[in-house]
């Protein structure tokens, strides 16, 4: 039998509900188990609702889950909020005594401790209720106290050793407690069977890890929710590696920054959320003209305007794709999952490189912020691509948009002799000299800076993820972090016994259409699911391909769960079958 | 600043691009100084970016022959800055014009000054929009009339030089296009001084704000025995809007962004080897 459980701490903002989940998570991942980290948190830094998930199993996780297998609920909203996820067949509400008394519900099983008098009394110092709680949960599922000290020592060593002491008996103290609560569950951890060495990083942290590998030197950005932390972690991390993170002004310097110093040799880029996206439109239209390497990270969150700041959507895709004015290709990437993170900021990277042109990557605020295992990096699996660089000759009389048969041309470097050019937003002909004026021109340059799509198009195809059924009567098309939601949905849906397979991009601008084009000619139905309401990928499939896609939308800030999948696969199924038609388009 | 051992001219730096400007336009006067100054200074063309904005300023680059990016409008001091911090060894010069500088870009300057890169920003100061054809700026003076103030502006200008002697620019001048042989000295002082250096040069649009008359009476040398480190005497000649004041206002040198940008990264390094496997090493 495999190990697979879900818990959630939920609690007030502030009092610790986060870094309770950020150590149960570590300690499950040192104890050996493959984690998948899922959190909501108020916009407001004290007080609101705070809540934090994490499962745990022996075998790759993919999505965060459905089902609760322990709630900690560290107060009655926390209970109220949450209650209704836990499993009815045995899943287990532990809860504060001290804070209130929840009615009994048929098929949950209810450990009650006095976390905050256990605190008080014992520790006198109320705030390590949630370290009281965590050695609750030591004991009874059996997850290595030792795991849990270490990290304590870990965390709370730089205040010294009284305060690492008085966390160490309040582990103690919930682990002594919990001694002589009757188990009525059958919930066991130990030690997990994870395999080869794993770090546990989040979807942010990872891409970080990845834009450095990337050979990334420079980061300018301003902060905003959810992607301050890749400033964050880059400021600290970056440095060591001989390169510097600046916090601009503002959204605009920070692309500014990005393209300045992509023009003068030196990788960079910026990460920001809708609104500071939106700020970076202009800039992306210079880049395309000025066919600049850059790269742009959008950690989506809920708009319009300032929307959900820390609530997750899909709903940035027409801006990433069509943002900016003019004609104005760029390429639009999703990431999928958080060791995708690392890999595909690579291949960012190396997409604009190759192609001198912004690569938009979109991540979300579930992506971003979620925590998970992941294998030690492969340096090797994407090797880092630089731009075309002019050779000796070409530099006599040096063209920097020299029209070439496959649309890139070589690239000088400020300090490189006979290179010297104007990196021009305005209109330019094939030296670099404005032609504002040369109608001509203009169409011949249009089609250079499209015509790099031809190569983009292969590469897309190349970077289709397929699972299930290749060939399938349903097929699922999804986009960015709901890659493994989907495909668990498509693993339960298959042992149901229905003919389903998903197709996940990772790019998303310009498409793979051949891919596309195969996969949906032999399907009966194709679902299109998408955290947005209008569905946005919907509309641009539609745009290429005359057929009736099924749109699912959910739009309420929260990821799919596979659940919800399997629901729609279910009735569409059902629905194919009776009427042997394609299903009709609901928006 | 690499520098070669020939003769070097100011014809050298000249390109087959000829300015689109207006026969008269003070910018002339402002390109020919920075020729001057290239050439005395002995720049090498491969290692000076001109960075301009939009705006009859922002075709500069195209007029210089080196390395250049005309960017956005309002948009020169993040795009230097992120020129000046890929290589630092780099002769960084941004310009731009009032409308430019003050008004779509005016948010960028404080922080440009405050931070300290090693960069000259001239502005080319004609106090009117004469790319769009003469609209009022954020220098032209209470009471202008052109397209959009057709009964005449109703906003104070603001002070160019006041402004950034408060945002903490290093080097604060101002020159006018009519003199070229000191504006030739004071853009050279800019472009040597370690930090970032802001000149305003007085660029008068002949065909729309033609203050070829009106700007010379009032021309006035900063007196010889100013203390260009003494930041309240430079407010001082910079609050006195009557005159238009010549010369370094306030020069005080201090460490540059992208020195300080190598201490972090010094004391980043002490701690940790420079390696991503160490990296890797913290999150496992």
């Amino acid at each position: 039998m495999t190990t697979d459980y879900v818990f959630r701490v939920g609690g007030e903002g502030g009092e610790g509900v986060i870094s309770t989940g950020e150590m149960l998570t570590l300690a499950l991942a040192r104890a050996g188990f493959q984690i998948y980290t899922f959190r909501t948190y108020p916009a407001e830094i004290k007080g609101g609702h705070a809540n934090y998930q994490v499962r745990a199993s022996d075998k790759l996780l993919l999505s965060q889950g459905h089902w609760l297998d322990v709630l900690l609920a560290f107060n009655e909203e926390a209970y109220q909020k949450h209650i209704q996820d836990v499993r009815r067949n045995g899943g287990v509400l532990i809860y504060d005594t001290d804070s209130y008394q929840p009615p009994i519900l048929e098929g949950v099983i209810y450990y009650g401790v006095p976390l905050t008098s256990l605190a008080t009394e014992k520790i006198g110092i109320k705030l390590t209720k949630n370290i009281v709680s965590l050695g609750v949960l030591a004991h009874l599922f059996d997850i290595p106290l030792k795991v849990f000290e270490d990290l304590l020592k870990e965390r709370f060593g730089r205040k010294g050793e009284v305060v690492v002491q008085k966390n160490i008996d309040a582990l103690h103290v919930g682990a002594e407690y919990a001694k002589q609560i009757p188990r009525q569950d059958r919930i066991q951890l130990g030690s997990g069977s994870r395999g080869a060495k794993h770090l546990v990083l989040s979807g942010n942290e990872s891409l970080a890890l990845g834009a450095i590998a990337s050979g990334c030197r420079l980061y300018a950005g301003y902060p905003i929710t959810p992607a301050t932390d890749i400033m964050e972690f880059l400021a600290r991390e970056l440095p060591k590696i001989g390169g510097f993170v600046v916090q601009t002004e503002d959204e605009i310097s920070a692309i500014g920054v990005v393209l300045g110093s992509s023009y003068a040799g030196k990788k960079a880029m910026t990460a920001t959320s809708g609104p500071g996206f939106s700020l970076m439109t202009e800039m992306i239209g210079l880049a395309v003209v000025a066919e600049i390497p850059s790269v742009i990270v959008d950690v989506q969150r809920v708009g319009p305007s300032t929307g959900m700041p820390t609530k997750t959507e899909q709903g940035d895709l027409y801006l990433a794709v069509y943002g900016g004015h003019g004609n104005c290709p760029r390429i639009v990437m999703a990431l999928t999952s958080v060791e995708d993170c690392f890999y595909g900021i690579m291949r960012a990277f190396n997409l604009s490189e190759q192609f001198q042109m912004p690569v938009v990557v979109l991540s979300d605020q579930y992506l971003g912020h979620r925590k998970a295992t992941v294998p030690v990096p492969d340096l090797n699996q994407v090797p880092v691509i630089d731009r075309r660089k002019p050779q000796a000759e070409e530099l006599a009389g040096f063209r920097r948009y020299r029209f070439t048969p496959d649309n890139i041309s070589p690239m000088s470097i400020p300090g490189m002799e006979g290179g010297g050019y104007v990196a021009e937003g305005l209109e330019h002909d094939e030296v670099g000299y404005p032609a504002a004026s040369d109608h001509e021109n203009h169409l011949r340059s249009t089609q250079k800076r499209y015509g790099k799509f031809g190569q983009i198009h292969q590469i897309a195809n190349d970077l289709v993820r397929l699972y299930g059924n290749p060939h399938p009567e349903i097929g699922i098309i999804g986009w960015g972090s709901s890659e493994g939601v989907i495909r668990e949905a498509v693993e339960i849906a298959q042992s149901k016994g229905y003919s389903v397979g998903a197709l996940h991009p990772k790019i998303l601008y310009p498409q793979p259409i051949a891919k596309l084009k195969e996969f949906i000619e032999g399907t009966k139905a194709v679902i299109i699911p998408e955290v947005n309401f209008t569905g946005q990928f919907a509309t641009l499939l539609r745009k290429r391909f005359a057929y009736d896609f099924i749109q699912l939308n959910k739009c309420i800030g929260l990821p799919f769960t596979p659940q919800e999948i399997v629901d729609k696969i279910e009735e569409v199924a059902a629905h194919v079958h009776s009427s042997r038609r394609s299903h009709p388009a609901a928006v | 600043m690499s520098t070669v051992p020939v003769e070097v001219t100011p014809q050298q730096y000249k390109t087959e691009e000829h300015p689109i400007w207006c026969p008269g336009c003070g910018d002339f006067g402002v390109l020919g100084s920075l020729y001057n100054c290239l050439a005395g200074l002995k720049v090498k063309p491969k290692d000076l970016v001109v960075v301009s904005g939009i705006g009859c300023s922002g075709r500069t680059p195209g007029f210089i022959k080196s390395y250049g990016f005309h960017s956005l409008h309002g948009r020169v001091l993040p795009v230097a800055l992120g020129v000046k911090l890929a290589n630092p060894s780099l002769e960084v010069i941004g310009v731009g014009g009032d409308g430019d500088g003050f008004a779509i870009g005016g948010g960028h300057i404080p922080h440009a000054a405050r931070r300290n890169p090693d960069m000259t920003y001239l502005i080319m100061d004609n106090s009117t929009y004469g790319l769009t054809k003469g609209q009022y700026s954020p220098t032209s003076p209470a009471g202008y009339q052109a397209g959009s103030t057709p009964y005449g502006s109703i906003e104070q200008p603001l002070n160019p030089l006041a402004m950034l002697i408060a945002y903490g620019a290093s080097f604060v001048g101002q020159g006018y296009s009519g003199k070229p042989r000191e504006l030739t000295e004071l853009v050279t002082q800019a472009i040597e001084h370690k930090g970032f250096a802001f000149v305003n040069v007085i660029s008068p649009c002949i065909t729309f704000n033609n203050t070829y008359k009106v700007v010379p009476p009032r021309l006035k040398e900063v007196p010889q025995e100013h203390d260009v480190k003494n930041r309240a005497k430079a407010f001082e000649l910079a609050l006195d809007t009557q005159s238009v004041w010549l010369g370094v206002l306030y020069q005080n040198p201090r460490p540059t962004f992208e020195q300080e940008v190598s201490h972090v990264i010094e004391k980043a390094q002490a701690s940790s080897p420079p390696r991503l496997e160490a990296i890797f090493a913290e999150f496992s």
